[in-house]
């Protein structure tokens, strides 16, 4: 599945790169096949036409690639965590004070989702961890292709922990499913307590929330338990976390977590 | 923006299908779209348009089904129609909410000639 519209963004607009390396583009493994030629003619004729039914699901080719990432994980007990969220929640701080806290554990390996840019790879290049950059160009989100292809590049070991973290966006990766045993929704205190009742959708696809930059309570009208019942009344399963990875505050209980299932 | 994404794998679907019935033209793609899919009507159709471009599917109508969302209280067991995510049972009040249907992405036929 690429982003490409057809309208100006090259087909291999997604790149795939370790921290210091030349771009490089792995081909995707689907060809489209359309041009960007677009000279054309809207012809709304209709004739009568046979019926084929389909009957299939619309993201059938993304969710069948997710379960083929999925049994690769699972057979390689790869505990992989998909972190989604708005630009700007914390995801990356995040993800550093975990490998921080695990590495000498648990192997970490990690993917960075972003539009451009290696910034987020080359800060957990500096921690010392295994990681790609996924530069999905416009796209908005994540697909379990890119994952495919980034995987092949990281070749995470066995018995370890993928930390995925996603585009920042609290819209469109809610509905890929990249082959990630659990999605991870990030919300910040800065944000608004009724972000749930917003985006709910991101909240419904998730299993865990974590609530980020506590240390900033004090300064601003987020109310904790509000924006809990408010992501409760969207998905009763959320299980919560509040943290702030800036000062550690709470990282504990989500290190113990994340080690119980490894 | 995902929907762009998703006009893109249906056009591919569709034109999947419409190469194994050597179809030369699609009139008419028909997909289901549940009220709490996580998708803009608007621009899901848009897209379709763009996306079809210099492919079998060019020119064909995208026809939308909407699938009402459905839930089931968890506490009580009642039934009900659900209009947002955050779905409330209207008998007991409580938020324990199975969502049945209403989350559907489905293409489900195309006319072709």
């Amino acid at each position: 599945m690429c982003d490409t519209c057809g309208c100006g963004q090259p087909e291999d607009a997604v790149t795939i790169q370790r921290p210091g390396q030349n771009k490089s583009v792995s081909p995707p493994e689907h060809d489209r096949g359309h041009s960007h030629d677009h000279t054309h003619h809207h012809d709304h004729d209709h004739s009568h036409g046979r019926i084929i039914q389909v009957e299939s699901d619309i993201l059938a080719e993304n969710n069948l690639r997710a379960a083929r990432n999925r049994g690769y994980l699972e057979a390689k007990h790869i505990f992989a965590l998909n972190l989604v969220s708005s630009p700007g929640s914390g995801k990356t701080t995040i993800v550093e004070e975990t490998i921080r806290q695990l590495h000498s554990e648990i192997p970490v390996t990690v993917i960075e989702g972003d539009q451009q840019s290696m910034r987020d790879a080359n800060r957990i290049d500096a921690t010392g961890v295994p990681v790609v950059q996924v530069n999905t160009g416009t796209g908005c989100h994540l697909d379990a292709d890119m994952i495919h292809r980034a995987m092949d590049e990281l070749n995470p070991p066995e018995h370890s922990l993928l930390i995925i973290e996603n585009v920042g966006n609290l819209v469109c990766p809610a509905l890929f499913d990249l082959g990630e045993a659990h999605k991870v929704v990030i919300i910040s205190v800065t944000e608004g307590d009724d972000k749930p009742h917003k985006y709910p959708t991101m909240f419904d696809a998730a299993d865990l929330c974590i609530i980020n930059k506590t240390d900033l309570l004090p300064y601003v009208d987020f109310d904790t338990e509000r924006c809990k019942q408010f992501a409760l009344e969207v998905n009763h399963h959320l299980q919560f976390f509040e943290i702030s990875a800036k000062t550690g505050e709470g990282v504990d209980a989500w290190i113990s977590w994340v080690k119980q299932q490894i | 923006m995902h929907e762009m994404s998703i006009a893109l794998s249906l056009c591919d679907l569709a034109a999947r299908e419409a190469e194994k019935a050597q179809a030369t033209k699609i009139n008419e793609v028909e997909i289901e779209v549940g009220d709490l899919a996580g998708i803009l009507i608007e621009s899901l159709d848009f897209c379709f348009g763009i996306a079809a471009k210099s492919t079998i599917v060019n020119g064909a109508k995208l026809k939308i089904i909407r699938i009402p969302a459905k839930g089931t209280c968890l506490d009580c067991g009642s039934n009900f129609t659900v209009r947002e995510m955050f779905a409330r049972c209207p008998d007991c009040d409580s938020f324990k909410v199975r969502i049945d249907q209403g989350k559907d992405l489905r293409i489900r036929s195309i006319n072709v000639d």
